[in-house]
């Protein structure tokens, strides 16, 4: 293919907007739109839930509103679409999508689920150490929930190549997801690091979504962008060497500018010359910026060097529970009667015994954002909450964090304001860790379907 | 003279692990130096009061006018461990932008939203 790729976004979270998907869709002229459902822990939550709930399907919960947003316009424009909505089941989202095909009317396309990352019954054979703490992955035996391998684009490639026309994972890197239409339309070489990094960098600017178009940006005076209610998701328009125009939906809030493209290309980055993914090492340091138009930005010179022999694998483990809880103050004075509610909860936890591994008890409205990083001169609000959270083992202590703060119902200081709780107070620790197993260990498996 | 970061950078931080990484970005070129200069990674650090456990590593990337700072310990042990109401520290960026920068008077005309006192 020597014409111009046009790749655009559909989600770049779980609990994503849809409609920018469907504008997308509908408007976006694409030959690709590619959505990033999952986050470190999607895949270890959706274990947890699956074994309590039996009719959870282990597939994204949006997958029906996202589906039925796109499909009509992507099956009459011929846009395929790659998703990693198939969570820890990518065989389900498929037979899923297929039902909707048909329910819509669309027969005789296409579908494949891609397979193979989940390796929970043999992670602890085929890692080593843990990369946060040096320790054996064996230490995890007890507690571990789920382990996943990052896959790559050379899988959902392979699909498209099949003739798939919607390709359905679970977990693969997230600029893989974006990058995989390249790979199977230019006929790159898979370990062609050069295009390969250019393609991933470009994955990378569109992975999050609305973040390279206007999304967690603007702040009044600084960096205003017009109709910040009304943002697309991005589109790339990609050459065959692995460069490209990142550009939206014209008449769609929001604004593409070399601003919003450096923040988001540093997104979660840590050596910019280094970026790992399972494809490629990605170079972003020698990347060039040109605004070519209004809410046009040319993205040239990502660098690539040859992709490591290791995968990625994030591993969930169960590590107890949190318990959290919120009261108020406010007018003259809050500041103070805030304080020794703190103190009172500090003592009254003491005196229930709570057997917590880290507390934290802070003034929303003053410091429980920055925490320490709070300047000591920073004003007194004139509202404050409470807040505390508690980590423990148990349930059962996770528990008393909630019910020593009913206790300052009655029992409390002045001018206590505290809302009913309606809802469950605790909630379960899911800890992930990361180590890395041998690429060839973990081969990707094709499935293929046809509505 | 001096002059909040939020005038002459901006920010945005992203997570991974118990990491943030919290990119500054100069507004204009010109500007780009005062942060290579001032802009260190223990100063960085310093500013967090005590809020990044561990290490601060820094990252220029001229190319873009950028300074990524990568900073270890940040996140309460992890997003999904953290007490901290904001567990992503996506409103962690925001506290470098009261860093103080010493803006020589030949650039202030370079900062945004700047008038002077």
């Amino acid at each position: 293919m020597s014409r111009t790729l046009r790749i655009g976004s559909g989600a770049a979270w779980w609990g994503d907007r849809i409609e920018p998907a469907r504008l997308n869709a509908e408007r976006g002229e694409l030959d690709y739109l590619c959505f990033e459902t999952m986050a470190e822990a999607t895949v270890s939550a959706a274990q947890v839930r699956a074994r309590r709930d039996p009719a959870f399907p282990g597939y994204d919960t949006y997958l029906d509103d996202r589906m039925r947003a796109v499909l009509p316009a992507c099956m009459a424009r011929g846009t395929r679409i790659v998703s990693n909505q198939g969570w820890i089941n990518p065989d389900g989202a498929a037979a899923r999508i297929v039902a909707l095909l048909r329910e819509l009317g669309f027969s005789g396309v296409k579908v494949a689920s891609v397979n193979g990352s989940l390796i929970t019954d043999r992670v602890l054979s085929l890692t080593g150490r843990i990369l946060e703490n040096g320790q054996p992955t064996a230490t995890l035996a007890p507690t571990l929930i789920s382990a996943e391998a990052y896959l790559g684009a050379e899988p959902i490639a392979e699909a498209l190549a099949a003739g798939a026309r919607i390709v359905v994972t679970g977990r693969v890197a997230d600029p893989s997801i974006f990058m995989a239409p390249m790979l199977h339309e230019f006929g790159w070489d898979p370990l062609d690091h050069a295009r390969l990094g250019a393609g991933n960098g470009i994955g990378h600017l569109l992975e999050c979504g609305a973040q390279v178009t206007g999304g967690y940006f603007p702040d009044p005076g600084f960096k205003d962008v017009p109709e910040p209610w009304n943002l697309a998701f991005p589109i790339a328009e990609v050459q065959p060497d692995g460069s490209a125009v990142i550009t939206k939906v014209a008449g769609s809030g929001g604004a593409v500018t070399l601003q919003t493209v450096k923040e988001q290309l540093l997104y979660e980055v840590h050596d910019p010359a280094n970026y790992l993914t399972p494809d490629v090492v990605v170079d972003f340091t020698t990347v060039r910026l040109e605004q070519a138009g209004p809410d046009r930005v040319r993205v040239s010179g990502i660098g690539g060097k040859p992709r490591t022999p290791t995968l990625k694998v994030s591993i969930g483990c169960t590590e107890g529970f949190i318990g959290e809880d919120m009261f108020f103050y406010a007018g003259p004075g809050a500041l103070r009667r805030a304080q020794l509610a703190k103190r009172i909860l500090e003592e009254r936890f003491r005196i229930v015994g709570l057997q917590a591994e880290d507390v934290r008890i802070d003034f929303l409205g003053l410091n429980a954002i920055h925490g320490a990083a709070t300047p000591p001169d920073a004003p007194e609000p004139y509202e404050v909450a409470v807040r505390v959270a508690a980590r423990t083992r148990t349930r059962e202590e996770a528990i008393k964090v909630g019910r020593e703060v009913d206790g300052m119902a009655v029992s409390g200081i002045a001018h206590t304001g505290k809302r009913v709780p309606h809802q469950d107070r605790t909630r379960e620790v899911i800890g992930v860790w990361s180590s890395l197993v041998p690429r060839e260990q973990v081969p990707a498996t094709i499935r293929y379907w046809e509505s | 003279m001096k002059v909040k970061l939020q005038h002459v950078a901006h920010a945005r931080s992203g997570d991974k692990g118990d990491t943030s990484n919290i990119a500054v970005f100069a507004y204009t070129p010109a500007l780009y130096p005062l942060l290579v200069e001032q802009l260190t990674a223990e100063r960085f650090k310093a500013h967090y009061r005590g809020a990044i456990k561990g290490e601060v590593i820094r990252y220029p990337v001229e190319a873009i006018h950028a300074i990524n700072f990568v900073c270890h310990g940040a996140l309460g042990g992890g997003v999904s461990r953290s007490l901290c109401l904001d567990n992503y520290g996506k409103a962690l960026s925001a506290a470098i932008l009261g860093f103080e920068v010493e803006v020589p008077g030949g650039l202030v005309k370079e900062l945004k939203n700047f008038t002077e006192a």
